[in-house]
């Protein structure tokens, strides 16, 4: 203790702001990026906006059971399921989701629904910007939540202002619970079906299944291929 | 000179002093919030114009037309006026501070100054004094509790600071043996390490207290307790929008330059400065650049200050400005006294 720690005490703030003054002027310390041109790359779970997913036939995956609706601690998702037409299906079980709609004013972006989807039909992407200037706008339908026969999700925003078009292409931001009780180190069998424009996802890092069938974004990108021959893949 | 002559000259230093004033502003708060930003590991403004420069315009014209609100419960005449006597010191202040060496024109010297009062330093010290005025009426006459506290609070500290601010100029005005800005700066000419004039810096107590205790006049962090967002808003001028806002805002800036100005011009030599060796025709430059360097320099540790420091708290400001400030400069005062007493009349033993 001495006169040297009683100044650095006193006057120790103001080398932490030179240094990071210097810093952030030669380019290393900047934290902050110019949002609507530069984006940050999303962790791949990011929990972004709704989809629902097309089986790679362009079949609809959601079969209006309702469970969504139900875990939804938001309440903010609607769903009325119908019979399939027969001559004309729109899903491949019995009944289909004739109206779905999510409320992103209400949504609190838990995820709850995609853990409850029997059958992966809703998931959720990387897309965040969903601004509205009409509260009603908010109310998503299948409109906007069915993804095309490509697989790329209908945004209701001018893409030329803020849509990042790589993420539309991508729209599965989120891989499928698989695990029980959502750990992400799940070990087990993951058998989840192909989606449109997407094909079949590989497992995450973690997932004893990952290192078996194929290591990483490799085999994805190129199943992702494989889907896009067969459905058409998203406009370039 | 002829009468109309001296009127026409001083109405035109008078209108470069307020356009300068105006313009150096734009540029300071661009400034202090790109440093700020540099600090804090942001990039600050970049969108309008290059390097953001055009942001403090664009917020200019947007306070200039926005509404001014008048709230029900202000006392009318003293809200309108409060504004006011913040700028008007401001403004004053800066016309006593010479910005560069004296030219002739025809036969005529002209001061690079509003004008040469030989009381400039007690001018100064005075009017800074009445910008205490401004901070009380806005925040009496808002009728709100807020700028109310704000107002106290300015007041309190305002007055300490300003004895600390005064008592420190005294070394300054016995060394130099004038209170004449210019003749302040003219004494501090010499020659010093081939190129560095004999700065009133060597008075270093008088130069640190004069500068903190300016800190303190312009309500800068640390000592921004008197507009604290966190406790009470916007402090005094909590209930100002608009143009009467931006006048607030307008003089708080003026008086960061004032202070740096006036540091510049008591402690750091003025305008004066190296010229190396420049041709007579360019030489009126380099007294002008080395001023505004000098000045901006200061500004840049006003920012770096607000960058480091915390907020005081209310008893933390008055022990510091009463039990340090004061006392220190007391006793610096007599020994300063002292020394300057050997340096004229030489020991009273020898």
């Amino acid at each position: 203790m001495g006169a040297w720690q009683d100044f650095r005490k006193a006057f120790g703030g103001f080398f932490v702001t030179a240094r990071q003054m210097v810093r952030t002027v030669r380019g290393d310390g900047l934290v902050t990026t110019q949002y609507p041109q530069e984006k940050r790359v999303k962790p791949q779970r990011f929990h972004g906006r709704h989809v629902l997913n097309r089986y790679p036939d362009g079949m609809e995956k959601c079969i209006g059971c309702e469970l969504c609706a139900g875990v939804c601690p938001a309440r903010c998702i609607y769903v009325r399921g119908a019979d399939n037409p027969p001559d004309e299906p729109v899903s491949p079980g019995e009944r289909f989701g004739f109206v779905y709609e999510i409320n992103m004013l209400r949504c609190i972006f838990c995820g709850l629904c995609v853990e409850a989807c029997p059958t992966e039909a809703i998931t959720m992407t990387s897309l965040f910007e969903f601004s509205v200037t009409d509260r009603d706008d908010a109310i998503y339908t299948k409109r906007e939540l069915l993804v095309g026969e490509d697989g790329t999700p209908n945004h209701p925003q001018d893409p030329n202002r803020l849509i990042d078009l790589a993420e539309l292409e991508l729209a599965d931001g989120w891989m499928r619970a698989t695990s029980p009780s959502g750990r992400a180190a799940y070990e087990g069998v993951v058998a989840w079906t192909p989606s449109a424009g997407v094909g079949l996802r590989p497992p995450e890092a973690g997932q004893g299944e990952a290192e078996a069938v194929g290591s990483g974004s490799g085999a994805g990108a190129a199943q992702r291929e494989e889907a896009g021959d067969e459905s058409g893949d998203a406009p370039a | 000179m002829t009468g109309w002559e001296t009127l026409l000259t001083a109405a035109i230093k008078v209108a470069v002093a307020f356009a300068l004033l105006l313009s150096l502003t734009i540029v300071l708060v661009w400034f202090e919030r790109k440093i700020v930003a540099d600090m804090q590991n942001r990039l600050g403004p970049t969108r309008a114009g290059p390097y953001g420069m055009l942001q403090t315009v664009a917020d200019g014209v947007k306070l200039l037309f926005k509404e001014s609100v008048t709230p029900r419960r202000v006392e009318f005449a003293l809200y309108i006026a409060a504004p006011i006597a913040a700028l008007v010191p401001a403004l004053l202040i800066f016309l006593v501070i010479p910005i560069g060496r004296p030219f002739t024109l025809g036969d005529r010297v002209i001061d690079l100054a509003g004008t040469d009062l030989n009381v400039a330093v007690l001018y100064v010290l005075a009017l800074s004094s009445l910008a205490v005025y401004a901070v009380v009426l806005a925040g009496w006459s808002s009728g709100s509790k807020y700028p109310l506290l704000g107002a106290v609070r300015a007041s309190a500290q305002m007055i300490s600071y300003e004895a600390a601010m005064g008592l420190a100029l005294v070394p300054v005005i016995l060394f130099t043996g004038t209170t004449s800005i210019r003749a302040i700066v003219d004494a501090q000419a010499g020659e010093f390490l081939s190129f560095l004039g004999i700065w009133n810096i060597v008075l270093v107590p008088s130069f640190l207290i004069f500068f903190i205790a300016g800190v303190a006049e312009t309500n800068r962090a640390p000592f921004d307790l008197v507009e604290a967002e966190s406790e009470i808003v916007g402090g005094y001028h909590t209930e100002y929008s608009g143009f009467r806002f931006a006048l607030f805002f307008l003089a708080e800036y003026i008086n960061i330059f004032n202070i740096s100005a006036l540091t510049t011009t008591l402690f750091l030599g003025g305008w004066h400065g190296p010229t190396f060796g420049a041709p007579e025709w360019l030489a009126w430059v380099f007294p002008i650049v080395w001023f505004f360097v000098k000045t901006v320099a200061l500004v840049f540790v006003f920012v770096w200050i607000r960058a480091s420091l915390p907020r005081m708290r209310y008893d933390q400001l008055m022990q510091f400005g009463w039990k340090r400030l004061i006392p220190l400069t007391l006793v610096w005062i007599i020994l300063s006294t002292v020394a300057i007493g050997f340096r004229r009349f030489g020991a009273p033993w020898g």
